[in-house]
Formats: C-alpha cells, structure tokens, sequence
C-alpha cells in the first residue's frame, strides 16, 4: 500500500473520528456513531499495518491479538457501576503508552544521529522521518518528546490513583504529603529543569527523572481530590490522555495523531469546564483541592429531622400524581438501580408520571447516573437534565432522593455564606413532599448541613437504599 | 391508667375529648377507658358504642373523677370541676392560663397536674397534637359553610338556561390556620377568593390555595416568625393603610371572614362599621375572633345579627362545637397523640418528662407548683423569613442597554481571545518551521472541531463520550506501529508493550460502549 492510500485512510478515519463524536448528541444516532469509530479506527490501525512504514509484523500481530482478547473480555465483564473505574484504567493505559512511546522516539533519535550518512539513507519508517530533521527541528521534537511523556506520565499515575480510588482500593479521603501543593510545584519547577538539561546535552538521564517527577505529580495531585470531585478528575485526565496522544503525533509527524488527540483532549476540557460549573467552583480550585472558605457564619438550621417508614412513603406515593426520582452516588452504592426501576415501572403502570432528575455531577462519573438508570431499563426519555425539570418541582407531588445530598442542597441558594453557595441545585424541597433515602444522619461529601433535611415537607427514609425500596415496592398498588 | 372523659358542662359545648375511635388506640397504650354516661351523646357517640370499645361507662362526672389517674376534657375545668381533682391527677384538657390565673391557683392548690392543650408549642414534632390547630381547621371550614347558609346566592359562577350567575367574592381576613382552611373551602365551592394577612412570607400559602394575596405595599412589615408563627400588633401607619385597603375592597365582597387574633390580647377591629355599610345587602360576615371580642365592629358574640344595610354579620364562638362529631374525633386524636408522648414505653404509665419540650410547654401545674409560663422551647418554630431581594423592573430602554452592553462584552472578549491566539501562533510560526507549522494547524484546527462537535453531546451520554474518547485515544498504537518496523531491540520491546496496552484501549473502550449505548430504551 503506498503512502498516498494510507494518507487517505488517515483521513476518512479522522472525519469518522469527528463523526463518531458528534453522533453522541443523542441516543439513537449514538448506536450508529460508535460504529463510526470503530471503522475508522480499523480504516487507521489497518492502513498502518500494511503501509510501507509497518514492520515485525510476527511481534505486533500477537500484540494485537492479546489486547484485543483483553479489551473484549474487559468490556464484556464490566458492571455499569465500575464504569468511573474502567475508564480511569483505560486513562492510564493511553498514558503509560504515551510514556513508552516517547521513550522510544528518544532511543530512535540517538541511534540515527549516530548513524553515517550511507546508514541514514538505508533506513525506513520513523527513523526515516527521524534522519532528515535539520537542527531546530530536532530541537522541536525534543520538546515534543519531553512534552509527550511529561503529559502521558502524569495521566498514567493519575489515573491509577483515580482507579484505586474509584474502586475503594485506596481511601477517597483527600489526602496530602505534608507541603501540598509546594511539593507538586516543585516537582514541576524540576521537570522543567530537566528540560532545558535534556535539550542541552539530550542525555536520557533527564527524560527519567523528568518522568518520576511527572508519576509524582500524577499521583500526589490526585490523591489530594477526595471522591466526589471525581467527575472532574476523570475528564480532566481524559483531556490529558488526549494531550499526551496530540503531544506523540507532534513527535511522529503524524496529522492523524494530532487530529485525534486534540478531538479528545478537547473533549475532556468541555467535559471538566461543564462539570466544574455544576458545581460553581474553578477548576483550579477543584485541582487543588478542598472546598472555599465559607466568608461568614452558616445560617443556623432549625427544625428537626422527621423519620418515616416504608409504609407513610408508600401511602403518600399511592396518592401522587407526579413524582421525581432525584437519585446520587449512594444508588449506585446500594446497587439500588434495578429497585429503582422496578418502583418506577410501577408507578407508572399505575398511571402517575415518575420522571428522573439528574444533576450534572450525581454519581462518579459524568453521566454515570443516565448509565446506571439505562442499565435498569428506566426509559431514556424519562430521565431529565438539572435544567429541563428544575421548574416542574412546584407542580409535583412527591420527590423521591435517594443516596444524594448536596446536589439538593437548598443552602447554595439559601446562604450566602455556605461554602457551596451558588451552585446550581436541583430545587426537590419546592415539591409538596419530600422523601430523603439516607443510610444515618450524616453530611455530605462538602460537610455542610443540608436544611433539606429539616424542611417540613421533608421526610428521612433511613436505611439502605436497596433495603428500604424493596420494602416500599410491595406496598405500591 | 385509667384515663376518664367527664361530659362537658359548658353550656352549648358538644364535643367529647375521648371516642370509642381513640379508646381503641389508647388501649394499645397499656391504658383503661372510663367515660361519663351520655358524654359523646352530642357528637353521635352512643354509650353502647364505648362500651363495644371496652371503655366503661360510669354514671356521674363524679366516679369518673374518682375513677380516673387522668381526667381528658375540651373546655377548661369550671370551679366544680376543679374541686374535684385530687392530688397526683393529671387534666388534659384547653386550659387558657393566661387568662385564667384563678382557675391556675385552685388546681395548684388540689397538688393536681394540669396539661394545657392550648399550651402546646408550635413545632413540627408536636403538630401532631397541635389542638388550636384542628380545631382552628373546622372552624375555617364551618365559617364558609355557616357564610353559605346565610347567603343567598351560589358560590360558584354558573351559565343556567335562565340567566348567567356570577361567583361569589369571598375575603378572608388572617391567613392562620382557621384562615387557609376557609380560603381551601371557599375556592373549592367556587367562589373567588381574596385574602389578607400582615405576615408577608404567607403569601405563598395563600397562592397555594387558590386565593389572591391582597398585597399591601408597605415596607417594614411584620416578620411572623419572631412571635412562633403568629401575628403581633401592627404600627399605626400601617393599620390605616390596611383599613384603607379593606375599604376599597368592602363594596365588592359578599363574604368577609375575620380570623385575625393576636396572642394575650383582644382581637384587633378590622372590619369597621362604615365597611359594613359599604357592604351590599344579603352579604354575610362571619367573624372567628368573636370570643375575643370580634374583628368586626358590629359582632355580638354568639349572635347572629343583620346590620341596617341587610348584611348578616355571624359573631358565634362555637364553631368546632357545631361540628362536634368531626372536633371530637380530631381533638380525642390530639389527646391520644399527647398520652402517646406521655407514655413513652406503652405499658400504661404515664411518665412526666419535665425535660421535654412539648410536654414541658404545656403543662402548666404539676407537684403543686405552678409551672406557666414555660420556659421559651429549644427549638424555634419556624425558620425566620429573609427579607426578599427586589428584582428591579428594568424598563425597555434599560434592557436595550443591557443587551447592548452584553454584546459589546461578549465581542471584546471574544476579539481579545482571537487577537491574542493569532499573536501566539505569529510567535510560534516566527520560531518554528514550516514541518511544524504545518502540523500545528492541523491540531489548532482539530482543536476547534472538537469544541464545536462536543458542545452538542447530550449531558445523558457523558459517560458514552468518555468511553468512546478512551478508544479513540487508544490511536496512539500508531505511534507504536510506526517505530516498532525500524528500531532495535529495546525500542521494539517498548513498542510491543505500547501496542499491547492501547489495543486494549481500542476495543476496551469501543466494546464498552456499544454495550451501554444499547442499554438507553425509549419508553
């Protein structure tokens, strides 16, 4: 295959790539577009492989062969609720590419420069592209290199971090090395030390140290995030994932590396900017960690918490006409889910209107919660953002939180002295009764009192959240 | 314990505090019933009727004196009554002990222990027992009903064959309890509805109803939530302009219901004679503050009276009693609610916490000692009311400017990026060469598509987009592929490792997400 047709491939796997996104605006054309990607990356990966600049192909096949038995087994294994897990795990993956593959363009590098002219011009693939670079060009690429691993080290231990996190392996408590942030500064300040030593002498001793203190960074920096701004990490380490993919194609000279990396990092930035103004902080301040300082005394709460059982939630369900399901992370750690659909189907065979609402941060992961409820076979269409249902709670008889806390919490309009004020809330206590499914008394992850809790149209359902609507789901007729 | 209902001597009163209903449910409590022969006779409780529900039936208020550890009433014990008490009793029962100090100092002096319905603190534990409330409720209710009676027209508008009738307008004047259920009852047989109170933060109960808040333009009205909830005297300047209001309104209304009472004190005039003149002839006015000494000027309580101009004004104080099978059973309720709390662990003995707040805020004598005025509840009653932020109405002109003002930032913000960009790249294509010119417009480009296009992803597939990106990054096996064909050995074992790791990537990711896309059903 000559170069021209795998520059054409290229090409139609870039515009699929672009297609394959944009398909995501909604759930039917989203079947479709995933195929999209998946032809384009055949179209790619396929075009490479018998390109000109393809070679051993006895080591990549095998390559292939395991990581694709790997993938489909993963893939296939996976609960929708370790979804916030899988993906940091495949951040990492893109990462600890990155890392090896920008190793790999140094030792090329070194070995061609080494080379006499007669070698050079026998050589072929990268190499090739590698032995016609003139000085400031080696230079770029040295920077490219340098950019490339620093990027891709820092997502890869970043991700783990978030994975271990996600997956309970490692406290979601934020934790820090005594200096905080100083630390990751200085890691940094060193980083970019070696970069001006490797540019000067282009020794690898100075990628390697470059690169433990990008693990470090990776992995101090995320261990100071606690669990809940988790959906910020994951898409700002899907940003970088794609950074680190762009920073490799700039290495390779290859425009399809480039085109799909900035698609991804720009993906992940919208996703974290969207993220970080459902929860009205900067980004900045979610990186480092920890919420803002409240600027006055919390307005204090009065009121008490009213309990109530199966049986008073199940009488006041039987008697609404509307009702909104405002679920949280604390669903899908009692694997409420299917509970939850089951009561849904319920409700609505009896005629009422049972509708989601979904905070944009709920759950781990962006759009977690929309996974979780699809997998139960809740209907998509009855599962409704912040903004589209934020003004029918008046209008509704019963709303329904399960395992959620601060995304409901009235102080961030209330109190303009509490650290979450002016987040956007979903408003569930304007509804005629509210019923809170808490597993005790607690605070959310932010720490702040909810006076949801205390409102006098609220009701406490204790107990597990599977636990509790499995006992209501008989009592509803 | 036995718990004893004595018929009530006041005179004209019908309810009962126990019923065979609430005898039932004290029974469960580990207590025994008595009543008075004949006592629910008013409120169409038959005595066969208690003894089905196992309660004894004794012949004289005076056995069931003797019999009972608790005596539950309605009204208030009258001297005779009072004498009979013993030491160790307990009365529940409305006591009033504000205004009746005398009554207060003779049960002390009989060492009983007295629990003032009326005494109960407003907070949503005790509402449950909140006995002014349920009866405040028929007395809403009935005062709609009783307007009805003696009005002699529909509430609702209607279109008949024989002519067009328009709804009646009714004003409620004290959106309290007694208030909103009469607002409810009054906007449910048709009738359009206006409502008054000073508290503004009510407004949105009223509106919940169905009632139009007549709205007073006064700035420092009062904050109800300093006095638990209830109304306290008004300033002079804005009882003027209230009355002004009223006024205006009196020509239209056929039915005003006064429920306005400010606590410990006599009920504030509102509803003034030359209103009741301006009113039209056959327009009713009932007024709930009678026992206090009316809101209107004309009331006589207990009466019923027509004024010159031929409106019925309704003065009578026993509301709850003309529905007195209803009141009892509500108000047997709030006593069985209010022995529940005193019988903490339902073996039919009665514990008096002096520590709790509800039952420390309503007992008002116990160990011969008078113990009114309770100290102020733990918890405050209701949550005090913000003062509302004015959104200020922005004229046409003003709105213009706004907007104009927005697009001119927007474009300043939106230049200032764009000028500052091209300078970047001006700098970087200064610097770098062509080679790399030529693949940085292809990222800056790249770059640019990826907002336009992620912008439009669905919020509900957020998750999907995460994992399709994760395949797609998994194009750095390029990289890998590419280096692999012409490095030595170390970099082909690096490239093999690359490889591995993001072709699990690639399908990892694809597969995933085929799998949770198929998952969204449309209902």
């Amino acid at each position: 295959m000559s170069i021209g047709i795998v520059g054409a491939a290229y090409v139609a796997a870039a515009i699929l790539f672009i297609l394959s996104l944009g398909g995501l605006s909604g759930q039917e054309s989203a079947k479709r577009a995933v195929w999209y990607g998946i032809v384009g990356m055949a179209f790619a990966v396929g075009a490479t492989l018998l390109g000109p600049d393809a070679g051993k192909l006895w080591a990549v096949l095998p390559m292939l062969a395991v990581g694709a038995y790997a993938g489909q087994y993963v893939a296939g294994k996976v609960q929708m609720t370790e979804m916030p897990q899988l993906v940091a795990a495949l951040h990492s993956f893109v990462g600890m590419a990155a890392v090896l593959i920008g190793f790999n363009a140094h030792l090329q590098l070194g070995a061609v420069q080494g080379m006499d002219e007669a070698a050079r011009a026998s050589l072929n693939g990268f190499a090739a592209v590698l032995a016609h670079k003139t000085g400031v060009e080696v230079a770029i690429l040295k920077v490219e290199v340098f950019l490339g691993v620093f990027i891709g080290a820092v997502t890869f231990t970043g991700s783990v971090v978030a994975f271990g996190k996600l997956a309970g392996k490692v406290d979601g408590k934020a934790t820090k090395l005594p200096g905080g942030h100083i630390l990751n500064a200085v890691a940094a300040l060193f980083s970019v030390a070696m970069l001006v030593s490797y540019l000067n002498d282009g020794g690898i001793s100075a990628l390697i140290l470059m690169t433990l203190a990008a693990f470090f960074i990776g992995y101090h920096l995320i261990m100071g995030i606690g669990g809940a701004d988790m959906p910020v990490v994951v898409s700002m380490l899907n940003s970088y994932s794609g950074w680190a993919a762009a920073a490799i194609g700039f290495t390779l000279g290859n425009d399809l590396l480039i085109v799909t990396g900035a698609l991804v990092g720009s993906s992940g930035a919208i996703l974290s900017y969207i993220m970080c103004k459902a929860m009205n902080r900067s980004f900045i301040s979610v990186i480092l960690g920890g919420f803002g300082n409240p600027t006055g005394p919390a307005m204090e709460i009065s009121g008490e918490m009213i309990a109530i059982d199966a049986e008073g939630v199940a009488a006041a369900l039987n008697e609404a006409d509307s009702v909104i399901i405002i679920p949280g992370y604390g669903m899908a750690v009692a694997q409420a889910q299917q509970s939850v659909s089951e009561l849904t189907r319920k409700l609505r065979a009896a005629g009422k209107t049972v509708r989601f609402a979904i905070h944009p941060v709920a759950g781990r992961l962006p759009g977690h919660m929309n996974v979780l409820l699809a997998e139960a076979r809740v209907p998509y269409d009855i599962v409704m953002e912040m903004d589209e249902i934020n003004e029918d709670f008046p209008s509704t008889d019963v709303a329904i939180v399960i395992g959620s806390n601060d995304i409901v919490n009235p102080a961030a309009q209330e109190d303009p002295n509490s650290p979450i004020a002016g987040m956007p809330v979903l408003e569930c206590w304007k509804a005629k009764q509210v019923f809170v499914s808490k597993r005790g008394q607690g605070t959310g992850y932010s720490g702040i009192e909810n006076p949801l809790f205390y409102k006098e149209n609220t009701r406490m359902f204790y107990g597990d959240a599977k636990k509790s609507l499995d006992a209501l789901l008989p009592m509803i007729d | 314990m036995k718990i004893g209902a004595p018929k009530e001597i006041f005179d004209g009163e019908a309810r009962v505090a126990l019923t065979p209903e609430s005898a039932l449910q004290l029974q469960k409590l580990g207590h025994v019933c008595v009543v008075e022969a004949g006592a629910g006779a008013k409120a169409g409780f038959s005595d066969a009727a208690y003894t089905a529900a196992g309660v004894e039936v004794l012949a004289d208020e005076k056995a069931v004196f003797e019999a009972a550890d608790v005596v539950v009433k309605v009204r208030g014990p009258e001297p005779a009554e009072a004498d009979m008490l013993r030491k160790g009793q307990t009365l529940i029962s409305f006591f009033w002990p504000a205004q009746n100090p005398d009554l207060l100092e003779q049960v002390k002096a009989r060492g009983a222990t007295v629990v003032a319905m009326d005494m109960v603190p407003r907070i949503s534990r005790a509402q449950k027992m909140d006995a002014l409330s349920s009866m405040a409720n028929i007395a809403g209710y009935r005062a709609v009903i009783e307007a009805g009676n003696n009005f002699g027209r529909f509430f609702t508008g209607q279109v008949t064959a024989a002519g067009k009738v328009p709804p009646a307008k009714v004003l409620v004047i004290g959106a309290g309890v007694a208030g909103l259920a009469a607002i409810g009852t009054a906007t449910s047989l048709g009738a359009i509805t206006y409502a008054f109170d000073v508290r503004p933060e009510v407004a949105e109960q009223i509106e919940s109803m169905g009632a139009n808040f007549v709205y007073l333009d006064f700035e420092a009205t009062q904050d109800g939530a300093a006095t638990g909830g209830y109304a306290a005297p008004s300033s002079p300047e804005f009882r003027e302009k209230q009355l002004a209001k009223f006024r205006e309104l009196a020509p239209e209304m056929d039915i005003v219901i006064t429920t306005a009472l400010i606590p410990g004190r006599p009920a504030p005039k509102l509803w003034l004679a030359d209103m009741v003149a301006a009113m039209k002839p056959g327009s009713v006015v009932i007024d709930l503050a009678a026992e206090r000494g009316g809101n209107c000027d004309l009331t006589v309580p207990d009466q019923k009276i027509v004024s010159d101009n031929g409106v019925t004004v309704v003065g009578y104080t026993d509301f709850p009693s003309r529905m007195a099978a209803q009141a009892s059973t509500l108000y047997s309720n709030n006593i069985r609610h209010m022995l529940a709390d005193l019988t903490p662990k339902k073996d039919g003995v009665i514990f008096h916490n002096m520590e709790d707040d509800v039952i420390r805020g309503a007992t008002v004598a116990h160990d011969g000692a008078i113990t009114f005025p309770p100290p102020p509840p733990k918890v405050a009653a209701i949550a005090a009311a913000k003062p509302k932020e004015k959104v200020k109405e922005l004229t046409p002109v003003e709105k213009r400017a706004l907007e104009v003002a927005t697009f001119r930032k927007q474009t300043v913000t939106q230049v200032t990026l764009l000028g500052v960009g091209g300078l970047l790249l001006a700098l970087v294509g200064y610097a770098a060469p062509a080679s790399f010119m030529s693949h940085f417009i292809v990222f800056a480009l790249a770059c640019f598509v990826g907002f336009q296009v992620i912008w439009n992803v669905s919020h509900s597939l957020h998750t999907p987009l995460m994992s399709v990106t994760n395949a797609i990054s998994g194009i750095v096996v390029l990289g890998a592929l590419l280096q692999i064909g012409s490095g030595g050995f170390v970099v082909s074992v690096l490239a093999m490792a690359a490889i591995l790791i993001a072709t699990i990537n690639i399908v990892g990711g694809f597969l995933v997400t085929r799998r949770m896309l198929a998952m969204f059903q449309k209902s």
